[in-house]
């Protein structure tokens, strides 16, 4: 018996491998015969939580980048190139980010890939996109360490991965810049910090402490909580006891919308505010008592932007059940600086894709230039975007109104 | 330590709910000694029960009205999914090592979840749960969100009707008769296939009602709310000494409470602020489980049985 289970195990895992391999190789002549022929098929790959707690943003990003890539192929934005799609869902885990990432470059008509949404998911990805030397584009990750490396804070800053970069402004500057207005327009002089232990909510929480006590406000209490809870009774009796002009989220909505109905609910006054991971119409449909806070993000309202009309009108017209959210705009941009890396280097080199396309494409990135959905767009030298307006946003009226914008510059 | 009543307040309410669906898993233990890991499971397709019932009402229906119909329905849908567990799921695994039910339980608890993210509209992030409108209530110093006003009455009336039940009616006897022998309640006459299946049918209706409470507390029902708050449950089941039901609702609120206090007062004890705060309230709630395991392995209400230890 028990050889002759151990003779089909092995029977199978031997049919397996061979399939998988017949598949491999099969995959390698398309390749080859596409290339040859007229059009050559360039794949952009995609990374965000398209299911889970953060689907609402993740289904956003999704949208605008496969909008983008329609766009291209429409305008045939690169002669000779069609761009295709293939999108994976991360579930906001970064073990599935890295599966992700690996699937994503071991297909070899990938030649760039747009996300994450979660800094802590970027973490998980970047090596693997580093060795497979394919390009990363993250239009939602805002921790400065992906991009200068952990002793940002030391004025140390050295860029971690050549092939990681990003459309939207970093925690830093979205934290100082939340921190400032805080103090000198909500005039709040006492703020309750809390953050949900991810990378992203610390970063925010600790780069908005720093602007908003150099300033001259104080912080009154602290509190740290898991990102999966929904009961924050007990931290509300101590918000309440403190009793600040302020309290400041550092995470995302599935937590901070019950734990602003849950602070109002328990008698505090105080607004909540947080970053560009509240900035979502779902914080207001699952908050019955939102009105009144606060929330950055990144770049301008892309409704106010006029080089956003198109975009928005193509969203529309592509009849997309979700919105698209915070980083439409900038996953837009994101897809269209790999869009226009794809046309540097296959102009470059006779209008055809040359073999070392992903590393050639990644030289290209740096050198990006052009007017995109949210402004301006190119990178600096740690990869990250050099536009780094930040507009603050109030809820009223069941709705996110945008209360001003500026360029943070320190 | 002035905002103690108001800290025992959230601990009570918030055990209230974790005794109520503790239930659950003490009474299907103590009759077919089965952990059944999909109880959390059954406890959030309760909660889409429920919301299903209030969508199915026209627009505008006042919540108060609503309410009942919402609790029908969730209990419904639960105990449909708690019943037929058993009877598919474990039934065929009765006798059988211990340890296949219990993966079994394992994979029905992935499947569950897995089928309302698949097929239940939009279930692929939170759902918007009707809420009681207007401000909290004030009472005695304590402040009381309206939607944990049903909890607080649903909760001791949930626990009377069943102790009622259990010490009153022949199939209450029946039941204690299972749990203590379930070869001799069969010699007796006992119907045992059908005293277990009210075994999980009750508790997927306390569940259900739990789900209720859980959607009117926080505004909101997601498909994975059931592995955290089912594992919490599980705790307080065996805290309280798994087999017994006020030890599953004294288990409940006692580890509520140890919550609430811990995310509230144990950052003021001198050289520990950075043990204190929300991050650590679980890692304090397990804390006492294992202190209460030393002290007294048989749990704070559990009778100290040999085959059962």
């Amino acid at each position: 018996m028990r050889h002759r289970s151990l003779l089909i195990l092995t029977t199978a895992l031997t049919t397996g491998a061979l399939t998988l391999s017949a598949c491999g190789s099969r995959d390698d002549k398309g390749d080859d015969g596409k290339s040859e022929g007229k059009q050559t098929t360039v794949v952009i790959g995609l990374d965000a939580p398209l299911t889970g707690d953060l689907s609402a943003l993740g289904q956003g990003i999704k949208n605008s980048a496969e909008l983008a890539l329609n766009n291209a192929n429409k305008t045939k934005e690169v002669p000779g190139v069609t761009f295709r799609f293939r999108a994976l869902d991360d579930q906001a885990q970064p073990t599935s980010g890295q599966q992700n990432a690996t699937k994503l470059a071991g297909d070899k008509q990938v030649l760039g890939i747009v996300g994450p949404l979660n800094s802590s998911v970027a973490q998980s990805m970047q090596q693997v996109a580093q060795s497979n030397n394919i390009a990363l584009i993250s239009p939602a990750n805002t921790t400065p360490d992906l991009s200068q490396g952990k002793d940002w804070k030391q004025d140390k800053r050295k860029r971690q991965f050549s092939t990681y970069f990003r459309t939207s402004t970093t925690d830093e500057v979205q934290g100082s810049f939340g921190g400032k207005y805080a103090y000198e327009q909500i005039k709040a002089k006492t703020v309750y910090v809390i953050d949900d232990q991810k990378t992203y909510g610390v970063g925010l929480a600790a780069a908005f402490t720093t602007k908003f006590t150099a300033l001259g406000g104080k912080v009154v209490g602290t509190e740290h909580v898991n990102p999966e809870d929904r009961d924050f009774k007990a931290i509300v009796s101590k918000v309440k006891t403190a009793s600040p002009d302020l309290v400041f989220y550092g995470g995302e909505y599935p937590a901070s919308a019950p734990l602003s109905q849950q602070l109002k609910d328990g008698g505090v006054k105080a607004p909540l505010m947080g970053g560009d991971g509240m900035y979502s119409g779902d914080y207001i449909t699952l908050n019955k008592k939102s009105a009144g806070d606060y929330a950055t993000s990144v770049g301008k309202p892309v409704e106010q932007l006029d080089s956003a009309k198109k975009f928005i009108a193509d969203y529309k017209t592509a009849g997309y059940k979700d919105r698209y959210e915070a980083y439409g705009g900038s996953t837009y941009d994101a897809t269209w600086a790999l869009v226009q890396a794809v046309k540097a280097v296959v102009s470059a080199n006779d209008g055809k894709l040359p073999s070392d396309a992903r590393a050639k494409i990644v030289d290209a990135l740096n050198k990006v230039e052009f007017d995109g959905v949210t402004g301006p767009v190119s990178f600096d030298k740690y990869g990250d975007t050099t536009n780094t307006l930040i507009t603050a946003y109030q809820v009223d009226a069941g709705q996110w109104k945008s209360r001003y914008s500026a360029e943070y510059k320190g | 330590m002035h905002e103690l009543p108001q800290q025992l307040a959230n601990g009570l309410i918030l055990g209230a709910m974790y005794g109520l669906i503790a239930i659950g898993y003490t009474m299907v233990y103590g009759i077919v000694q089965l952990i059944n890991f999909a109880h959390g499971e059954i406890f959030m397709v309760g909660g889409f029960g429920a919301l299903t019932a209030h969508l199915a009402l026209p627009d505008g229906t006042a919540l108060a009205l609503a309410l009942p119909l919402m609790v029908l329905g969730g209990v419904l849908a639960s105990v449909t999914i708690g019943v037929a567990a058993e009877r598919f799921a474990y039934r065929p695994l009765r006798g059988a090592p211990r340890l296949a039910p219990l993966i079994t339980a394992i994979g029905l608890s992935i499947a569950l979840q897995q089928a309302i993210w698949k097929w239940y509209p939009d279930a692929k992030k939170a759902r918007v749960f009707p809420q009681f409108k207007g401000e909290s209530l004030d009472i005695l110093g304590v402040t009381v969100q309206r939607g944990e006003i049903f909890l607080l009455i649903a909760a001791p009336l949930c626990m009377l009707a069943l102790g009622l039940f259990v010490a009153r009616t022949r199939t209450g006897r029946g039941m204690q008769a299972t749990a203590q022998d379930p070869d001799t309640a069969k010699l007796m006459g006992i119907n045992t296939d059908r005293i277990i299946v009210i075994a999980f049918a009750i508790g997927a209706a306390f569940a259900a009602i739990a789900a209720v409470a859980h959607g009117l507390k926080y505004g909101q029902v997601d498909f994975r709310m059931g592995f955290i708050t089912g594992l919490k449950a599980f705790t307080a089941a065996v805290l309280g000494g798994i087999g017994n039901i006020y030890g599953a609702m004294l288990g409940g609120v006692v580890l509520g409470v140890a919550e609430a206090l811990a995310t509230g007062y144990i950052e003021e004890i001198p050289g520990m602020t950075q043990f204190g705060g929300g991050s650590w309230k679980d890692v304090w709630a397990f804390v006492l489980l294992i202190l209460v395991l030393l002290l007294r392995p048989q749990g704070l209400l559990g009778e100290r049985v040999a085959d059962r230890a």
